[in-house]
């Protein structure tokens, strides 16, 4: 990275260079400029547009002012479709974390030849097409058929009715969230191999223990990649969306589980697509940005308490 | 940046590491294995059992035997019968190559601007790029919508890839990694033999970032063949359907409140799940690769 920019040039050439050099620079970056007008930027102000007014792709949208915002806090779904998301983004977030981070360090254990084995049978439920994995958990959770049950029975214990039980229909959904973690170990694991290992010898002989240098060493070495995979999962898991869809929502709507499945995502995109209240649609939107955005700021706040980044 | 450096890390070898630290045992040995077989059993079994499922007839495909019997493959001619199975994977496999290729050239090009070139406001369009990763899809779902209405691509292919050629935050982030850390002075040896920037960019920084276009590549199609949400909004008729829009179908008419034909529902997940899967390990390397630069710092 440095090599990129310690070079020193002649003064006087700076100018006309730098003239030909942002020339060139923008029209290399000019594919994103263009697309983040038209499909980002734009599209946010017509959005925020959109969201004051009652929008139905027939007719041209008809301003309402704050309706649509008055509406949502009336409206029992928002409630429950944003506990439902939160619910689920707080179950998800911290056993995603903790389940990836402790096959991490069991697999950096492993030696590299069988660790390549075990890598990949963590990685093949996160290559799977969501819809196959909403397809196959909708079995796996069967109460009568599905695997986890007869599991569960296997040990002697009565497995819930995942998929009708309104209070199982979540923890069953983040089962299945964790089954593909498979990315974040991998993150991880790539962290953990950076580690140097002198931090441990040298702890080593001060005598400290395995739970102590993982505490004291490991976890603050790799809090980076914490940090990193604690954003991305907390962002990605308030828009969760095609496998929950795919299990509870689409032709059928046969199955009684899905109030407890409506995710505020999913009763977005049914509102705007299934109902067509493109206006309703965007206010939710909005609100959904809004709440991405302040917990981004927190957790980017908190960061600077634990985060540890090497050369500071 | 180079994952290999990692190497003297890893302990001697897994015995040793075992045996010498605080689990001395050989019982505790033994528990560690079978903890981490175990927990493996828990990631792959849901695989095998769908396999399995996915052949029994139909009359015993709620039965919890491992080994179908008899071992009925008519299933998978089933779902040859039932739907345009053909045509949805031609349709998968078009707007997959056409998606990744879309965002390797346009990402590339974004990248090197972002990378080789020092001008005025740079970084706070790079922040903007940044920043756009953390904008939830479901602000410019319905305005984006209306852009492809207006152009007439509502019930088309395009909308699931074209957007693609004016580059993707993650990526553009991706290969300006790779791009930084080319040597400055292999493009200015090339410019006093006076190529052009765009002749720097292909003769130089492409040859050089492969691995980040092959990494792209593989991340781009494997995304775009398990979208979903936009093949539901933009394309209704079930010739143009792409394969996991299809599996949604042959969930919703042959499973849950549908037909109950399960087999078929299960023979098609294994359908559009084997591709990704040969994807994996012909290009397993990539994926690793890719992953493990997401995580870092850059």
């Amino acid at each position: 990275m440095s090599v990129l920019q310690n070079e020193i040039r002649p003064k006087k050439r700076i100018s006309n260079l730098q003239k030909k050099e942002t020339l060139a620079a923008l029209g290399f970056i000019s594919p994103w400029i263009i697309g983040f007008i038209v499909f980002t930027f734009g599209p946010m102000i017509a959005s925020l547009y959109l969201s004051l007014t009652e929008y139905d792709i027939l007719r041209p949208p008809l301003y309402v002012g704050l309706d649509n915002y008055a509406q949502l806090l009336k409206d029992p779904k928002i409630a429950k479709s944003l506990y439902n998301s939160f619910f689920y983004a707080i179950l998800h977030v911290p056993l995603a974390t903790i389940v990836a981070l402790a096959m991490a360090v069991v697999l950096n254990n492993v030696p590299r030849r069988a660790a390549g084995f075990f890598r990949t049978a963590f990685y093949l439920p996160s290559i799977t097409p969501s819809v196959a994995i909403g397809t196959l958990w909708l079995w796996l959770l069967n109460p009568r058929i599905g695997l986890i049950n007869r599991g569960l029975e296997f040990i002697g214990i009565n497995g819930p009715n995942w998929i009708a039980d309104p209070n199982w229909v979540k923890p069953g959904i983040v089962l299945m969230s964790l089954w593909s973690v498979g990315g974040t170990i991998i993150i991880y694991l790539a962290a953990l191999r950076e580690v140097p290992k002198e931090l441990y010898e040298a702890s080593r002989i001060d005598g400290a223990s395995n739970w102590k240098q993982f505490t004291k060493i490991t976890l603050p070495m790799i809090s980076g990649s914490i940090f990193f995979t604690l954003i991305v999962n907390t962002i990605g898991s308030l828009q969760i969306f095609s496998e929950v869809y795919t299990m509870y929502f689409g032709q059928m709507n046969a199955s009684t589980g899905t109030d407890s499945a409506l995710f505020f995502v999913i009763y977005l995109f049914r509102q705007a697509f299934e109902f067509l209240n493109m206006g309703y649609a965007s206010a939710m939107a909005w609100v959904l940005f809004v709440i991405v955005m302040v917990l981004t700021v927190i957790q980017m706040a908190f960061s600077k308490r634990w985060v540890y980044y090497e050369g500071e | 940046m180079n994952i290999e450096s990692g190497k003297t890390v890893i302990p001697t070898t897994f015995w040793n590491k075992i045996y010498n630290n605080n689990t001395k045992s050989i019982a505790s040995k033994t528990i560690y294995i079978l903890v981490l077989l175990f927990v493996t059993a828990l990631f792959i079994l849901p695989f095998l059992w769908l396999i399995s499922a996915s052949l029994k007839i139909r009359s015993e495909v709620f039965n919890f035997e491992w080994i179908p019997d008899p071992v009925a493959w008519i299933n998978y001619a089933k779902v040859w019968e039932a739907v345009p199975l053909l045509t949805w994977a031609k349709n998968s496999v078009l707007v997959g190559f056409l998606a990744a290729i879309a965002v390797v050239v346009s990402c590339s090009l974004v990248a090197f601007g972002f990378s080789y070139f020092r001008f005025p406001g740079r970084d706070f369009l790079f922040g903007l790029v940044l920043g756009t990763m953390m904008l939830p899809g479901a602000v410019t779902l319905i305005p984006v919508y209306m852009v492809w209405d207006k152009l007439g691509q509502i019930n088309s292919l395009t909308p699931l890839w074209a957007q693609n050629l004016f580059g993707s935050a993650f990526y553009i982030f991706l290969m300006r990694q790779f791009f930084l850390s080319l040597p400055r002075e292999l493009f200015e040896a090339a410019r006093v033999d006076g190529a052009s920037y765009l002749q720097m960019w292909y003769k130089i920084a492409l040859p050089l970032t492969q691995t980040a276009m092959i990494v792209v590549f593989i991340f781009e199609f494997k995304a775009s063949w398990a979208e979903l949400q936009k093949s539901l909004i933009y394309l209704q008729n079930n010739m143009l359907f792409t394969l996991p829009r299809g599996l949604k179908a042959i969930l919703d008419r042959f499973g849950q409140g549908g037909e109950m034909q399960w087999e078929i529902v299960l023979a098609a997940s294994v359908i559009v799940t084997i591709p990704m899967v040969i994807l994996f390990f012909m290009g397993q390397r990539y994926f690793m690769e890719g992953i493990s630069t997401t995580g870092r710092k850059g």
